[in-house]
């Protein structure tokens, strides 16, 4: 597959007061394919969300490489990201459409401003691309003269969408964009993202909490934990047989229906490690590990290779 | 086994007066917990759930009315009770986890003294004793290395930390009644399990109710004994987690399951629901709410709904049920 996006030994480190510094983000490595939907899954404060800062480059890297099909992004500073021709090709769904969004804006103004500053597009032409736009993300015309606040979850989820593709990205990332919608307008939401990514031909990096999601929408999955990927692979092997201590309790944190499905699962006990400083020998897990033998703490286990496609950092694994 | 009612909620109605009409948001609603039994409520936003629990709390936004039923626990009706009187057994016998823990918890007090505070105030606890009775619940909670932990603020704890903290709150005094507003919303899978145990744990233990508030249908059948499933104010639907899952007879919550992702579905066989909730402030509101969105819909719909017992604690509130 061709390699749309390719992260190498990316790291970003926050100074926290003295000489201490806050690992966000340490030495990660992957690539997500064109036409590929990646997920990238791990608990709050794993640094999911600044790893997703530095590659829509919100944010500049403390080290580390950044390619969207072959040019250099890294090097590029944040401050001057937003006017660069670059910044259409990658581009957000956030979390909450509610929150996101210019309470100010209708939806067309919404839609409309990214094209308007990217694309140079005004007048009649700007207007019917939000039109087309709007019919792609199935928003009805007649909504885009109101504001959020007039608007359904389900409409501004479209309208956070319609944004984000109206300068035609090449990567699109989604950050739980479904997390504030119930299921049964998630269902049309995720469908809606299927559909674009089929017709579009983007690729998407999708960050979520709910495991059943990332399940049905994405080909491959990278496990975070404290700023490492501790695991990744096809949905599919991962889902089935998760090789990794944290990729197992995540799993058997899924909520379970039926009691026969939830023998042998694994619960983690303890507090995640302090990310400040982390010592560069004991394994980021150790400590709510089940396993936690001897070499846990004396070496850090590194990403290796664990089938065609699967990477796994642990010793045991 | 002889089950007790801990609490029975029987024809409640609801309504919530606002400029653009009155707003019927609960309808004749009927419900039971036995001692020791947990029950999930589920629905949609705007079916309710939230409203059920605040009216049965007596924390109803002030524009909110009781226009009918009783909630009966402990041989009285908590509907009925004056504010002082519910004041009373709010906290003692009554308790209740939010859905943010960072927003109930008080910002500006160490969360040793929250504990304290409710100790003292409904348990008989007395000032010097309280600090020590509130590390034990700490403990309780499994919240590691309690005697420092006490001394917190709630901005200086995890989110899963925090929530347990509301929980030791809630639990302070062994309520007899326990009702969890979405408790792990903002969570994360791997903190909302081990959370979920703690709860269920703590009420097996102490033989308390448990009415637990959720749109996420694999959690209430992981963790619920029954599950009650609700529609634009009525209830449409309870039985056993297991009978639900495996043959739901309302055909709202066959759709509700049908569009919740699980093991096995892919995106394709993932059906929305059609149609939106009926607005409830409509004066000829349909006897059964459902019937604009349902594909077996007939004649009989438009009269009362039914509460028709379809297996062993399974009751449907349809006149064509599948």
């Amino acid at each position: 597959m061709h390699v749309l996006l390719d992260i190498d030994t990316l790291a970003k480190r926050f100074p926290v007061g003295g000489k201490r510094l806050l690992h966000a983000v340490d030495d990660v490595s992957f690539t997500i394919g064109r036409g590929e939907t990646v997920g990238l899954v791990g608990e709050s404060g794993c640094g999911k969300s600044t790893l997703v800062r530095l590659i829509n480059r919100l944010l500049d890297p403390t080290s580390g490489g950044i390619r969207l099909n072959g040019t250099d992004l890294a090097g590029l500073s944040a401050r001057h990201f937003a006017g660069n021709a670059n910044r259409a090709r990658i581009q957000m769904v956030f979390q909450d459409a509610g929150d996101s969004l210019n309470p100010r804006f209708t939806a067309a103004d919404a839609i409309a401003d990214p094209v308007r500053r990217l694309k140079k597009l005004s007048g009649a032409k700007l207007q019917r691309r939000v039109e087309a736009l709007a019919d792609m993300t199935g928003l009805p015309r007649e909504l885009l003269s109101r504001f959020p606040h007039q608007l359904s979850g389900g409409q501004k989820a479209r309208v956070g969408i319609a944004r984000a593709i109206a300068v035609e990205p090449e990567l699109l990332i989604l950050d739980e964009p479904t997390a504030a919608l119930d299921v049964s307008v998630q269902v049309v939401i995720l469908k809606l993202l299927e559909q674009l990514k089929q017709e579009l031909g983007m690729s998407y990096l999708f960050v979520s909490h709910d495991l059943n999601v990332v399940r049905l929408l994405c080909d491959r999955v990278l496990v975070m934990y404290l700023g490492k990927i501790v695991e990744q692979g096809p949905a599919g092997e991962i889902f089935a047989d998760p090789k990794h201590p944290y990729t197992r309790a995540l799993i058997s944190a899924i909520p379970q229906a039926d009691p026969e499905k939830r023998i042998g699962r694994l619960r983690l006990g303890g507090e995640p490690r302090s990310p400040i400083d982390p010592d560069p020998k004991v394994c980021r897990f150790y400590g709510r590990c089940p396993k936690g033998e001897p070499q846990c703490a004396s070496e850090m286990p590194l990403l290796r290779s664990v089938g065609p496609a699967r990477q796994v950092a642990c010793h045991f694994a | 086994m002889t089950a007790v009612p801990a609490l029975a909620v029987e024809d409640l109605s609801v309504e919530f007066r606002t400029r653009s009409g009155t707003v019927k948001v609960l309808e004749r609603v009927g419900f039971q917990v036995d001692k020791g039994e947990t029950i999930a409520l589920v629905g949609e936003s705007g079916s309710g759930k939230s409203v059920t629990a605040f009216a049965v709390m007596g924390i109803l936004d002030p524009a909110g009315r009781v226009t009918s039923g009783r909630a009966m626990f402990g041989g009285s009706d908590l509907l009925a009770l004056s504010e002082a009187e519910l004041a009373e057994q709010r906290g003692r016998e009554l308790s209740m986890i939010f859905q943010n823990p960072r927003t109930a918890l008080n910002p500006i007090r160490k969360v040793g003294q929250q504990i304290a505070d409710v100790l003292v105030r409904h348990a008989g606890a007395t000032r010097p004793d309280a600090p020590k009775a509130a590390i034990e619940m700490l403990k309780k909670v499994r919240i590691p290395d309690p005697e420092r932990r006490a001394e917190a603020y709630p901005f200086e704890l995890s989110g899963g930390m925090c929530q347990r903290i509301m929980i030791a709150i809630a639990l302070a005094c062994r309520p007899a009644l326990l009702i969890a507003d979405e408790p792990t919303t903002g969570l994360d899978v791997t903190t909302q399990a081990v959370i979920m145990d703690l709860i269920g744990e703590l009420a097996r233990e102490a033989g308390m109710a448990t009415i637990f508030i959720t749109h996420d249908l694999a959690l209430a059948a992981e963790y619920c004994d029954r599950i009650v499933v609700m529609h634009a104010g009525h209830i449409v639907e309870a039985a056993p987690g297991r009978a639900l899952f495996a043959g739901p007879r309302h055909p709202y919550s066959a759709k509700l399951l049908a569009a919740t992702p699980g093991e096995t579905a892919t995106l394709d066989a993932l059906a929305s629901i059609p149609g939106s909730l009926p607005d409830l402030r409509r004066r000829d509101l349909p006897a059964c709410r459902y019937s604009g969105r349902c594909e077996r819909r007939i004649d009989d719909c438009v009269r009362p709904l039914p509460h028709r017992e379809v297996g062993e604690r399974h009751m449907v509130a349809c006149w064509n049920p599948l």
